[in-house]
């Protein structure tokens, strides 16, 4: 079987709703989330490098370098907020941030 | 193509406040005595020199840097509104911050930052600048959201605003990267070009779908607002002031750009979309806004409502006479959220306590006529009472509304906004008829009576600043420049 565009191209797309799904079915951990965050990213650099060696053009895989690069200061920043809540409320489980609503 | 010289005066004044930012940001660490006060001072400075910058650059059309960036007089004009409302913010913020942390000097330079992160935002031509830039514009949103550490609510907000954040940037990379597929470019012009000579495709229709739902959960457009509320009032006041001027003027424009620009021919495949959202938004805001106690909740929805009735203006085909009144309500819209914010901050329930509740606005025309007034004004101008600036922004949309034929929208606008009055309207009942609530104590600074001066007088003369200075002008030749 030869893999084509379209194979990567649902991949990629199974991994995006697997990542959707996990930001907001997850109701144990924050932790979780921020990993189906970086599911989320991965799949769209496959996205993205499936599509540029389709097109034969270098873009695609230039904006998926972008994209593991911010990721990684995504991460860090929401780890650093993640830190600074856990000091205050004790836990980090999604079903307790739910100070503010109405 | 010009050469590397050339590019750079052309965005000179973002590699000013680059440079300044990276400056200051040294500045607060090695130098520990008053470094926050003087942080502040020094950007304030900066920014307002930038946005005067922008004004008296050339504001032909110029691109530069491989196509990468676009400068011309919308983005010129957005920038200076973007640039002047960050440093009313930081003006606005600095007696918070030397009370809550006189070492806090990292407050002014995020500030900085994402103002840079909006400033590329609005001249971004190609995907991969406009996703970088809408990241270095949240990033430091993000932290400013859980700035309050010692605070379970400001905590709460950075959570809930990251999440949902990050999740927004996501959504609109993956579109980006189904228009990069089906179009084989991620260039602005590239990308209009194969559109005006082909069918759109349904990969395309899919990409600009997520593309916008990304970039509408930005201006909190529904249904992608649930989390302007929360992170309204879970963030401290200044905070709130500034995620309520300038990152929405920056997406507004963002959203201009992009459908105008590479999205142009698939017009009537995101008009609908368009459509939905404003008329969405405005009932939403507005209904929603009714039963809230605290102010900060009700400005988040009135904010809501706010770009629903700005994204009637996007709902139109492109001419000039609408991105002029979309621009120049979204100033009017700056001014008078900048105004109701140093009303709220130069009033205070206990030492260093903001007031929360609407109820804790009660009666305070007796104690500080001049806020009372002032907040009320702002009000009646949010509601669209003429003779003050808000109903001449609403006015100046509506009208663009009824010459394209969208009567329904008009109408539909019109009847949200006397809803939206009664809301607005019962401030003005709380504050100058309800029994007087003696704990209120005023904590005013010169920074906050200027802003509020500032921003009443913009508001009250809205009618004769229009005819006699260049802003009209000026909104006009940015919205010509859009093609």
């Amino acid at each position: 079987m030869v893999i084509e565009l379209g194979h990567y191209l649902v991949l990629a797309s199974m991994l995006f709703t697997i990542g959707v799904i996990g930001v907001f079915l997850n109701r144990e951990n924050v932790i979780i989330i921020l990993m189906s965050l970086e599911l989320i990213l991965l799949s769209i650099s496959i996205n993205l490098v499936a599509f540029s060696s389709f097109l034969n053009d270098s873009s695609g895989q230039i904006f998926s370098l972008f994209i593991l690069t911010v990721a990684a200061g995504e991460a860090a920043i929401g780890l650093a907020i993640l830190v600074v809540y856990f000091r205050n409320v004790g836990n980090i489980e999604v079903d307790q941030i739910n100070k503010m609503s109405g | 193509m010009g050469s590397l010289l050339n590019d750079s005066l052309v965005i000179a004044p973002e590699l000013f406040l680059i440079v300044s930012a990276i400056i200051l940001l040294m500045l607060g660490s090695f130098k520990v005595k008053n470094s926050a006060k003087i942080v502040l001072y020094l950007s304030t400075i900066t920014l307002f020199f930038v946005s005067f910058l922008e004004l008296i650059m050339p504001w032909d059309i110029s691109i530069i840097f491989n196509e990468s960036l676009i400068e011309n007089s919308f983005s010129r004009f957005t920038k200076s509104i973007i640039f002047m409302s960050s440093a009313f913010v930081i003006i606005l913020s600095s007696r918070w911050l030397i009370r809550y942390d006189e070492k806090a000097f990292e407050y002014p330079i995020l500030i900085l930052f994402s103002s840079l992160g909006m400033a590329l935002m609005v001249s971004a031509n190609d995907l991969i600048t406009l996703y970088l830039a809408i990241e270095l514009q949240s990033l430091p949103l993000y932290v400013l959201a859980s700035f309050r550490r010692d605070n379970i609510n400001s905590g709460e907000a950075g959570i809930k605003y990251f999440v949902l954040g990050a999740l927004s940037s996501s959504l609109f990379l993956f579109g980006a990267s189904l228009v990069y597929g089906f179009t084989g470019s991620v260039e602005f012009f590239e990308i209009s070009k194969v559109t005006s000579y082909s069918e759109v495709s349904a990969g395309l229709v899919v990409g600009i779908v997520f593309i916008l739902s990304g970039l509408i959960f930005k201006i909190s457009g529904v249904p992608f607002h649930m989390w302007t509320p929360d992170v309204y009032e879970g963030s401290a006041t200044p905070v709130t002031a500034f995620f309520a001027t300038a990152p929405k003027m920056a997406a507004m424009c963002m959203l201009v750009n992009i459908l105008y620009g590479p999205f142009a021919d698939s017009f009537y495949s995101w008009q609908q979309i368009i459509i939905f959202v404003s008329i969405a938004s405005m009932a939403l805001g507005s209904f929603a806004a009714i039963k809230q106690t605290n102010i900060k909740r009700l400005l988040a929805y009135s904010s809501i409502a706010h770009m629903g009735f700005t994204l009637i203006a996007l709902a139109l085909p492109l001419s000039p006479s609408n991105i002029q009144a979309l621009l120049i309500y979204m100033l009017i819209y700056l001014m008078a959220n900048l105004g109701v914010f140093s009303c709220i901050m130069s009033l205070e329930k206990s030492e260093g306590e903001s007031v929360k509740d609407i109820s804790d606005l009660s009666g305070i025309s007796k104690k500080y006529p001049f806020i009372a007034f002032s907040l009320s004004i702002f009000m009646f101008s949010f509601a669209g009472i003429p003779p003050l600036a808000g109903f001449f922004g609403k006015y100046l949309i509506f009208r663009s509304a009824i010459e394209n034929g969208l009567f329904l929208l008009a109408i539909f606008g019109l009847l949200i906004s006397v809803i939206g009055a009664y809301y607005y309207i019962n401030i003005v009942k709380v504050v100058y008829f309800d029994e007087s609530n003696s704990s209120i104590t005023k904590s005013s600074s010169k920074g906050l009576s200027i802003t509020n001066i500032a921003c009443t007088i913009f508001i009250i003369f809205f009618i004769i600043i229009y005819t006699l200075s260049p802003i009209a002008e000026l909104a006009r030749l940015a919205g010509i420049s859009i093609n």
